[in-house]
């Protein structure tokens, strides 16, 4: 017992991509073609911003009446405005207040909104709700028209109103931050951090902040553009300060001598869209790495590993025995050689299903078995022909009612689907479109499927409500699904695909979702339907109490391909396969029970006198 | 006796809802329990039982109304966030979702330190301390600089493991620490779990909706529902033979991987529905 | 649902209430010498104190401002001190002005952004490149530049439209619209950008959510499934940067009316500013105050439609 436990399963592969995931988000923007023009583009105009009295030794104050409208000329390359002031170095001048006036609003942004929304996102409570609404008022404010008010006030101060409008556009901030927080607040690795004893302080810095600090850096570039832009129109509206140079004035001044030298508008024109148009690329390019690097958001289920698809293997085949010879039916599916896979970014194909062949005939429960990843739902999604993007049917048939649905037409599916083949989902409640009510989502389908009229469907639905055995059907018909529980949702989506009396039926570990006693109700129920409608059923599950509740013949999957397959007593009783095999070895419900602990034993005494040590102190 | 590790009485945890005067949800009305050193107790309950919230609480992450939660003798329901610290190395905790129970931007190495630093241990005697606990939960100790995403569920479980033992604990709350787990994957998990008590004379509180998991590994069972606890004995007593007509139903709910014994079993449920159908309807009419 | 309006209509008073009390206080406590800034430097004092007088600049703070609001109240906002043209008749007469411009960008973009958006999402590949290029620029280039460009282009260059000027619609439809199609154009090009942008990611989305599949599997076609459950589902968060667009649409406004010369709300904003005319700029602060509590209130009643969750809570 006390020896040490063989590391089985996959083994430690690590990919290159995972590996990068540590890499600084800014080196791999170096790498990202857009974000590094951005990047170059934003550190020549920081250069430019700088060494603006290196560049060029005009003064952007300076005016000369004979320069007035000047063209390009070695005095003024860039020409000359209106009051003969030199054009470029008033552009890279004005650089200088932009970046400047830009920085203001997003340290003021910066320092209201994180802050509020880290005490808020974290602490809760009533500071929660204050701020909130704050934040919502503060939003619903015409920000322009406040900073024209505070202008009207205040006077030209070009750093007074990007101060006031940090205030003004710190709720971005505020809600990035919340929401991120108060997400990451109720994560289980948060809670186990706090039963080791952290502070609330070293669980800020160690684990949310390292989540929102890069959201907050690409909200931080979007707002550097609008703080630019919203600066350049303040000023071009002839409300900023005259005496200081800057790319909104020069539009201004550009505009109102649009006729006599259009080239004055173009240059601040240029600098103001270039500038925004690269913070807009630069964030755009920081999401789409960090996105890249963030499948570990992924749960469960939606993790496609890559297999290892081993190349051939034997298929344990049990012939009938008088079980499932009395029972045989007509065929209704016969699959041969499915594989199915999906196509990836590269061009290339990964398989997920590989060689799986089977049969079901009318009146006959066929289980899938298998663990995370073996492929069955993915065998089952492709008899429906609903596989998520990306993946397709890339080999064999799939034969139902004498047409190969690998190679049917979209049009062709449709009129199959909910008519003559089914699905029972595993989720109940994701599965119902929350915005629509129960009833409706089982009549639409009927008047599709059936050409029924609305009254003769609804009549039919609520019928069906009754026989899935929900207590009150009229009310659950006009419910919404977060209305109901989830072994009811679970009960309307099958009511929903039976709805149109199928052949065959594809549940997809339909009680996995439910309560043990909820789950043993609704395995009553597919049975009773199962034989009311003498359908096929092809049931996909992992719990092998499932398998031997409801199936007839059950085929045991593992990396993508069928291993064994047989009647299910034959399997449960004789499992050859060495992987079946040692899934029987795992089930637990044939084990003893622990006995009761025996009064302590002396060696416990001295490990926990042993382990004791720390809580004395 | 005073070999009692944890003694839980009369505890009634209350949930605010959200709305202007509205009741609080009760999740435990009055749950009394206890667990001694080296012992496994099993929870069981279907969801909303308050078998989870029962765990929150002995942890601190639930709001206690009333009754005690005695850890060897002193009441651990209300502590401030001091006194919790120094409770952190007697109780850890490990949950049932390996996918978010780690900080997927931290590596190994960086998780199973957290505990340590906290204790002021130093980097060299932590880096040391955390290639011995990734042995002891059969993990190489190249993991060590890896990220969670780099391993498989039952993986990053045996990482929360080793998490949890990092500080040597006397009681570990393990809530649902199987369910997410593949078959095979979830009996090496829990072969790891009976070793290491085995080893260190831990104490679980082993909270699952799952009967035969909890039949497995505990000492003793406990079955919850609606929030409180309707039956308490002796694993094989409570899992075999129920007394209580919940426990009994439960019992009979599960599935037996066995065609021909699953037929008797659904007869017998359908049986038992039956004769307590009759008995409620009795009790009604009197 | 009447408790959902009511209440929604009490925090939107509220909201007017809390935005007019700071503005007053902010504009009378930030003013300075009042009296004497409208007179001028060459007033004598007494004559500024009459000035004061009879503006009420004399009379305590809070005294004041219950005046303000007394009459704010029965619809009164005072007069301008340079024109003396009571600010409610100033702002009507230029609000429908605004508003054609604003509602008008408005409905594009909505019309816009689910066309583009859609497609987006739905066909990915090249389709759902270029309108992602198409966002970015759009998000990123002030509309005000637009405008410029667009005003150089289409009606100093070519000559199709008016550069200048408005002509309401009741005098000649064809004049209006020669005279909105581009400043409609430029305001709603940033508003199609963001609206598109969420429509395509919340569409993609709801794509793959389960019940997709679930809808799928019962034999309704994707085109069904796309324009009745998952666009309904998607709408929600696209009516709320609606929202916020359309109220910043009324800062964009005041930038373009300028560029095009359209005596709009925006004339009258730069000039009162420009003047220090508070009575004014008062006026105009607490009309787009209401203006957004009205639209908020109309996108929360769309929202309540839409998603039952919220309209049961």
């Amino acid at each position: 017992m006390t020896q040490a436990m063989p590391l089985q399963g996959p083994t430690l592969t690590v990919a290159e991509e995972e590996r990068s995931a540590r890499i600084s988000l800014f080196r791999r923007l170096l790498k990202n073609p857009s974000g590094l023009v951005a990047m170059i583009f934003l550190a020549l105009i920081v250069l430019s911003a700088i060494l603006a009295g290196v560049i060029t030794s005009a003064d952007p104050n300076a005016a000369s009446l004979q320069d007035v409208l000047a063209h390009a000329s070695a005095a003024h390359p860039l020409g000359a405005d209106s009051a003969g002031r030199d054009v470029l170095a008033r552009l890279l001048y004005g650089s200088r207040f932009s970046l400047a006036g830009a920085l203001v609003t997003l340290v003021v942004a910066a320092v209201i909104g994180v802050t509020s929304g880290l005490i808020a996102g974290y602490f809760g409570r009533w500071f929660d709700s204050v701020s909130s609404w704050v934040a919502g008022l503060v939003m619903a404010l015409p920000g322009f028209v406040v900073l024209l008010a505070a202008r009207a006030v205040l006077g030209p101060s070009m750093w007074l109103a990007m101060g006031i409008f940090g205030v003004l556009i710190s709720p971005a901030f505020f809600r990035l931050v919340y929401a991120s927080v108060s997400a990451v607040r109720n994560e289980l690795y948060v809670d186990a951090a706090r039963v080791s004893g952290l502070s609330d302080a070293r669980i800020i810095a160690r684990h949310i902040f390292t989540v929102v600090r890069a959201p907050i850096i690409i909200q931080a570039a979007m707002i550097t553009g609008i703080a630019i832009a919203i600066q350049a129109g303040l000023e071009f509206l002839g409300l900023g300060d005259t005496n200081v140079p800057s790319w909104g004035s020069m539009l201004n001044d550009g505009f109102a001598n649009i006729y006599k030298n259009p080239t004055l508008l173009l240059w601040p024109a240029l600098a103001i869209a270039l500038t925004s148009v690269a913070l807009t690329l630069l964030a755009n390019a920081m999401r789409d790495e960090l996105e890249r690097s963030s499948g570990s958001k992924k749960r469960r289920g939606a993790t496609k590993r890559a297999q290892v698809l081993v190349e051939h293997e034997l298929v344990v085949s049990h012939p009938d025995d008088a079980r499932t010879e009395a029972a045989l039916g007509e065929e209704l599916l016969r699959i041969t050689d499915l594989a199915v896979g999906y196509d990836q970014a590269d061009g290339s194909v990964t398989t997920v299903v590989n060689d799986v062949s089977l049969v079901v005939r009318r009146g006959e429960v066929h289980g899938l078995i298998g663990e995370s990843g073996s492929g069955k739902t993915q065998t089952a999604w492709s008899i429906l022909r609903l596989l998520p993007d990306g993946g397709r049917v890339v080999g064999g048939s799939i034969f139902f009612e004498g047409k190969d649905l690998a190679k049917a037409s979209e049009k062709e599916m449709t009129a199959l689907r909910g008519k003559k083949i089914a699905y029972i989902p595993q989720e109940p409640m994701s599965n119902l479109d929350a915005s629509f009510t129960i009833g409706s989502q089982l009549v639409e389908p009927m008047r599709v499927c059936l050409g029924l009229s609305k009254k003769e469907a609804t009549a039919r639905a609520l019928q069906l409500l009754a026989r899935v055995g929900i207590p009150n059907p009229e009310r659950t018909f006009t419910a919404y699904p977060h209305e109901v529980s989830g072994g009811m949702a679970q009960r309307v989506l099958i009511a929903g695909a039976v709805s149109c009396n199928p052949d065959l039926l594809i549940a997809d570990e339909p009680t996995t979702a439910l309560d043990v006693t909820v789950q043993a109700e609704v395995l009553d129920l597919l049975r009773e339907l199962q034989s009311e409608l003498t359908m096929g059923v092809v049931l996909v599950t992992h719990n092998f109490g499932v398998v031997a509740d409801l199936c007839d013949r059950v085929s045991v999957m593992r990396n993508g391909r069928i291993v064994e397959t047989g009647p299910v007593r034959t399997i449960f009783a004789q499992p050859e396969h060495p992987y079946t095999q040692s899934l029987f070895e795992a089930i637990l419900e044939d084990g003893d029970a622990r006995e009761p602990l025996q009064d302590t034993p002396s060696v416990e005494t001295i490990v926990l006198e042993t382990i004791g040590k720390g809580a004395s102190k | 006796m005073t070999d009692v590790l944890l003694d839980i009485t009369n505890v009634v945890v209350d949930y605010p809802i959200k709305g202007f005067r509205k009741e609080p949800f009760r999740a435990l009305k009055g749950v009394s329990l206890d667990i001694r050193p080296g012992e496994t107790v099993g929870l069981v309950g279907e969801s909303g039982s308050g078998k989870t919230t029962l765990g929150r609480a002995v942890l601190g992450l639930a709001p206690v109304t009333s009754g005690s939660i005695l850890y060897r003798g002193k009441d651990i329901a209300h502590l401030s966030r001091g006194e919790r610290l120094a409770l952190s190395s007697e109780i850890q905790v490990v949950f049932q979702d390996p996918y978010t129970s780690l900080n997927p931007s931290l590596t190994i190495e960086q998780i199973l330190v957290e505990p340590l630093t906290v204790r002021k241990v130093s980097q060299r005697d932590a880096s040391k301390r955390v290639r011995d606990l990734l042995d002891q939960v059969g993990l190489p100790t190249s993991a060590a600089d890896r990220l969670p995403r780099e391993f498989s569920g039952g993986q990053r479980q045996r990482i929360a493991i080793a998490r949890a033992l990092a500080l040597e604990p006397r009681l570990i709350v393990c809530d649902e620490p199987v369910s997410a787990l593949d078959l095979s994957t979830q009996a090496r998990v829990l072969e790891l779990f009976k070793e290491i008590q085995e080893r260190t004379g831990v104490a679980y509180l082993f909270v699952s909706h799952d009967l035969a998991v909890v039949r497995s590994l505990s000492h003793r069972v406990a079955v919850m529902y609606h929030g409180e606890i309707v039956e308490w004995g002796d694993a094989d007593q409570v899992t075999a033979r129920p007394e209580h007509p919940y426990t009994q139903r439960l019992f009979l709910a599960a599935p037996v991987p066995d065609p021909v014994r699953q037929e008797q079993r659904r007869a017998d449920r359908q049986r038992l529905l039956a004769v307590q159908a009759e008995q409620n309807l009795q009790a009604g009419v009197l | 649902m009447i408790r959902f309006i009511l209440r929604r209509l009490l925090s939107g008073v509220i909201l007017i209430f809390v935005i007019s009390t700071v503005a007053y206080l902010l504009l009378y406590l930030g003013g300075g010498d009042i009296a004497r800034r409208i007179l001028g430097q060459s007033a004598t004092a007494a004559t500024v104190a009459q000035k004061a007088h009879a503006l009420g600049l004399d009379q305590p703070l809070f005294v004041q401002y219950g005046q303000w609001l007394s009459h704010a109240v029965t619809g009164s906002l005072g007069s301008s001190w340079f024109t003396s043209q009571p600010v409610t008749a100033a702002i009507t007469s230029r609000l429908s002005v605004t508003l054609s411009l604003v509602i008008g960008a408005t409905i594009i973009s909505a019309i816009v952004s689910v066309i583009l958006g859609v497609l987006a999402a739905t066909r990915r590949g090249w389709v759902d490149r270029v309108v992602q290029i198409f966002t970015i620029l759009g998000f990123a280039i002030p509309g005000f530049l637009v405008a410029l460009a667009l005003v150089t282009v289409f009606a100093i260059d070519l000559k199709i439209f008016k550069p200048t000027g408005f002509v309401q619609f009741a005098t000649s439809p064809g004049g209006w619209a020669a005279t909105v199609t581009l400043p409609i154009i430029a305001l709603a090009l940033g508003g199609i950008a963001g609206v598109t942008q969420q429509i395509r990611g919340s569409v993609i989305d709801a794509l793959r959510q389960d019940y997709v599949r679930t809808l799928r599997s019962r034999g309704l076609s994707n085109t069904r499934v796309v324009y009745k459950h998952v666009l309904r589902n998607a709408g929600g968060p696209a009516l709320a940067i609606l929202a916020v667009q359309f109220v910043g649409l009324f800062g964009g406004a005041v930038i373009i009316e300028q560029i095009f010369a359209i005596p709009g709300l925006g004339q009258v904003a730069v000039i009162a500013t420009t003047q220090g005319d508070i009575p004014l700029v008062m006026g105009l602060v607490v009309a787009t105050a209401i203006i957004v509590v009205v639209v908020n209130l109309i996108i929360d009643l769309l929202q309540g439609f839409l998603n039952p969750k919220v309209r049961l809570s």
